[in-house]
């Protein structure tokens, strides 16, 4: 699957299906800080994630003073 | 997974709140959960203008469309901080959320404001953080545009996770002027402040981010370049962390706090005893914080000229 991470802009490719939850563990995210968005939709924790299929994981956190 | 309310599939899973919606069902409950903070805390009621700060970030902007679809009468301010493409990027998301929806929005850049206004120049010509001269410059244009025109209230889109990363700062340093001030609703202390709001404060950052992207909302993704480092983005990672052990956490804390431990700290308004020389408003000596700033920066940058 294509994996694309934003605002960072970075892609990244993973092979074979893989649970949301586990995957956005794998790639050492906390959940909750990201939203993963494939296509117009949300998934949730336990949703499937094919091989060929294309995600974007948007971090959600912002702000920060010094 | 499926929606509590309604049973459908779920599209979004709140572990905070033990529970998951579709996005029906979620954008009712988002909206639902700021209108009861707007009441519970009586921030303001439906006849009384209020001035919405908007910086084409998801916080605010959903805050803006919250407050538009429960029937709030709003307007928009947007302060340009003059952060290169930054800023560029965010003035266009503030805009163009307003263009397609016909809202009222008031643009304000620090660069038409005066030279060396900017934040990277303001902070370097006072060779401090920049964050420093952006706070004090958001307080000053949001007190004096919410004054001038006539608002009632000023509301920002500070979430649960601003709010709790900001208690666990004031908590580790025992802040306690600060934890003074945490609250939700600033009641104005001057007759030149008006009431300062934060209907987000018990929603959070994936709340607000999920409520943008489900309706529709382009907001700028991109983080402002001066965050990199930011102690506060420490705090709000240590407290992501402990949120997903314990579920809830940040919510408990904040509210918890407002609750129980905000009345002990709370104590006389801190009033500013008279008006600024310079621009009026109200100040704690002979000029504000806004007006010392601008000085320094005026006069360092006079040196500069002087000196090439």
């Amino acid at each position: 699957m294509h994996v694309r991470l934003e605002p960072q802009g970075r892609q990244l490719t993973i092979a074979g299906r893989r649970r949301v939850g586990d995957l956005v563990r794998s790639l050492g995210l906390v959940t909750g800080t990201v939203m993963v968005i494939r296509g117009d939709d949300l998934l949730t924790d336990d949703d499937m994630v094919e091989d060929d299929e294309a995600i974007e994981l948007r971090a959600v956190i912002s702000g920060g003073a010094r | 997974m499926k929606c509590k309310r309604c049973a459908a599939k779920a599209t979004v899973q709140l572990r905070s709140h033990n529970t998951a919606f579709c996005k029906e069902c979620f954008v009712f409950f988002f909206q639902r959960n700021v209108e009861r903070s707007i009441e519970r805390e009586r921030m303001f009621t439906r006849e009384e203008p209020v001035l919405v700060a908007v910086s084409g970030g998801k916080d605010s902007l959903a805050l803006w469309d919250t407050l538009v679809t429960l029937g709030y009468r709003t307007e928009g301010l947007y302060l340009g901080l003059g952060i290169g493409a930054y800023s560029a990027a965010s003035q266009r998301k503030a805009e163009a959320y307003a263009a397609a929806r016909d809202l009222p929005l008031r643009i304000m850049r620090l660069e038409e404001e005066g030279d060396g206004l900017a934040i990277p120049e303001a902070a370097f010509f006072t060779r401090r953080q920049p964050c420093a001269a952006c706070g004090t410059f958001k307080r000053h244009h949001f007190d004096r545009a919410a004054l001038d025109g006539g608002f009632a209230v000023l509301a920002t889109g500070h979430n649960l996770d601003d709010e709790a990363a900001r208690l666990l700062g004031n908590v580790l340093h025992w802040q306690l002027p600060y934890l003074a001030k945490q609250h939700p609703v600033l009641t104005p202390t001057h007759p030149k402040f008006v009431r300062k709001v934060r209907p987000l404060y018990r929603t959070s950052e994936y709340e607000s981010a999920t409520y943008a992207f489900l309706r529709g909302i382009d907001y700028v993704v991109e983080e402002c370049p001066n965050s990199h480092g930011a102690t506060q983005l420490v705090y709000k990672d240590l407290l992501n962390r402990l949120e997903e052990t314990m579920p809830g956490s940040k919510l408990a804390f904040v509210s918890d706090f407002l609750r129980h431990a905000h009345p002990l700290f709370a104590g006389a308004p801190d009033s500013p005893a008279g008006e600024c020389a310079r621009c009026g408003m109200p100040a704690f000596a002979e000029l504000c914080g806004y007006c010392r700033l601008v000085a320094e920066i005026e006069r360092r940058r006079s040196q500069a000229v002087a000196h090439s």
